[in-house]
């Protein structure tokens, strides 16, 4: 589950970063360019709560 | 759930041990990837969203940004690796508790007391920059950031709603806060870069061979907006090594890098600075000359942000106005708490917060920003100056080290002097030489102070009654 979520959560990052390559080589809209980057957010701060920061519950 | 009954967060923040006022054992130290994650993160704030958009608006030049940038941003990755890194390994003591050992709580409170200043006004600025985004998103009508009076009663609404939410969770929440930095970290960059390359095309940019041309002829033009003063190559580079002065070689720093396990871990901040201050800043000032080409001419961080990514921009900006606000109002709160030790933090944080609203509430204030950490650099500047000769200098010049701690906590005047004294110089030169940015003076501040703090601390070190008192 933990290896989905981190997948998922890097899709995410990777929604945000690619399109605009795409947009600048003119191969995507500016339009979903925008959708794009929104579907990267949500996906983002969706999973990485559950995946980042999570190993320094360690016992003091 | 938690399985144990939960402290309260005053508990929490009590049982802490942070070390104020003793060295970081070396158990505690921590290695160079904690240092590289924290630091990139630190200099990713909604303030980009001002910051490139003001040289635009200040008439740069293309090769003035870029070279600015560069070797701005590399010296102040030098300033923190060569002279804030490695006095703070050496010591392993906070800036505040040096500075209280040297010149006394008295005149350590007055540091503090500016120190939480600036950091309420710092607040003040995200909380407008993310009203202005939110404003967008909800079609508020916001006023431009040049504009120094609020533009009607929703704006004073909106900030003041905002900085109360930044306040809660400044007195409650600063664990919640810190991890969602964590988590935002990582996806802010992308967003600045993203929308950069994204509103090229927009500006005329369809191969990378065409950036330069259309960096000088319509990005970086080289003509100042009206009423702005126009910035060349050392205001951007003086600009970008000095705007965190009172981290590097003001010497706040030691507060983090006092973890560090070896000194040359100040090199982490070339993270932050070439990904905050050269990437995010240029990548915002393309944003800006897309805003002003759409015929916005007083461009808000929401308006720049949502031109280069849409909504995705918008969430960016407040996100990023959010995660600086929070921490920022929580260290003015403990700043001016050390004043106020019997006054409870809580009550200090919201003191300090209703400040933050009434600042907010105008935002033309977000225009002076660059005008803000030009004063603060200077403040702190001399600051910086005295610790460093404390540790590396006096016992050289045979110079009693930590005066006021030796004395019970005596007024050492002679930092009182030089601080002071090196303010008035500063002032003085600027006024001869007809700068027109203070930052200018931040670096001759800082020599001018380690003169004087000698000189000064000769005398009076030499007086009889200092004598007397060093014998006992």
């Amino acid at each position: 589950m933990r290896k989905a979520l981190i997948l998922a959560g890097y899709i995410g990052l990777t929604l945000t970063a690619l399109p605009a390559f795409l947009v600048f080589a003119g191969r995507l809209s500016f339009d979903q360019y925008k959708a794009l980057m929104i579907g990267g957010a949500v996906l983002w701060f969706s999973t990485a709560p559950f995946f980042i920061d999570k190993k320094t519950k360690s016992p003091r | 759930m938690s399985e144990q009954p939960k402290a309260s967060l005053n508990q929490q923040l009590d049982a802490i041990n942070d070390y104020e006022r003793q060295p970081v054992p070396e158990h505690k130290t921590k290695g160079f990837k904690d240092f590289l994650a924290l630091v990139a993160g630190e200099h990713i704030a909604g303030t980009e969203f001002v910051i490139g958009p003001l040289f635009v608006l200040h008439g740069a030049s293309a090769t003035d940004v870029v070279l600015g940038l560069l070797f701005g941003n590399i010296l102040a990755t030098l300033s923190w690796t060569f002279i804030c890194a490695p006095l703070a390994v050496k010591t392993r003591l906070t800036l505040f508790y040096q500075l209280e050992r040297i010149c006394g709580y008295k005149l350590v409170s007055i540091f503090n007391a500016l120190s939480g200043l600036q950091a309420v006004a710092f607040a003040a600025f995200m909380a407008v920059v993310s009203a202005g985004a939110i404003g967008l998103v909800a079609g508020l009508d916001t006023p431009g950031f040049t504009q120094m009076l609020p533009n009607g009663p929703s704006w004073i609404i909106l900030v003041s709603v905002l900085v109360a939410l930044i306040t809660i969770i400044a007195i409650q929440g600063i664990d919640w806060v810190s991890r969602f930095a964590k988590i935002s970290t990582p996806w802010m960059p992308w967003v600045f870069l993203s929308a950069g390359i994204a509103t090229l095309p927009q500006l005329g940019v369809n191969s990378i061979s065409d950036f330069w041309s259309v960096a000088n002829t319509t990005i970086w033009t080289g003509t100042p907006a009206p009423g702005m003063a126009k910035y060349g190559l050392w205001h951007i580079l003086f600009f970008s090594w000095l705007c965190n002065t009172a981290m590097h070689i003001g010497l706040s720093d030691t507060f983090i890098y006092r973890y560090a396990r070896k000194s040359y871990y100040g090199l982490a901040s070339i993270a932050g600075m070439f990904i905050g201050h050269f990437m995010a800043w240029i990548s915002s000032g393309i944003l800006c000359a897309a805003a002003l080409r759409s015929g916005i001419a007083d461009p808000t961080p929401g308006q720049v942000a949502s031109i280069g990514a849409g909504l995705a921009g918008v969430i960016c900006v407040v996100i990023a106005g959010w995660t600086t606000a929070n921490p920022t109002l929580y260290r003015a709160g403990l700043a001016v708490q050390g004043i106020f030790p019997n006054t409870k933090r809580w009550k200090i944080t919201a003191w300090l917060g209703v400040l933050a609203a009434v600042i907010a509430s105008f935002p033309g204030v977000v225009s002076k920003l660059d005008s803000l950490l030009a004063w603060f650099a200077l403040i702190a500047a001399p600051v910086g100056a005295i610790v460093v000769l404390e540790v590396y200098v006096f016992d050289r010049l045979h110079l009693e080290r930590d005066y006021s701690h030796k004395r019970n906590g005596i007024v050492n005047w002679a930092v009182a002097a030089t601080w002071v004294g090196a303010l008035a110089i500063c002032w003085l030169l600027y006024e001869w030489w007809d700068l027109d940015f203070f930052f200018f003076m931040a670096i001759p501040g800082w020599f001018i102070a380690a003169f004087l703090y000698i000189i000064f601390s000769k005398v009076m070190q030499r007086s009889p009654t200092t004598v007397q008192l060093s014998r006992v």
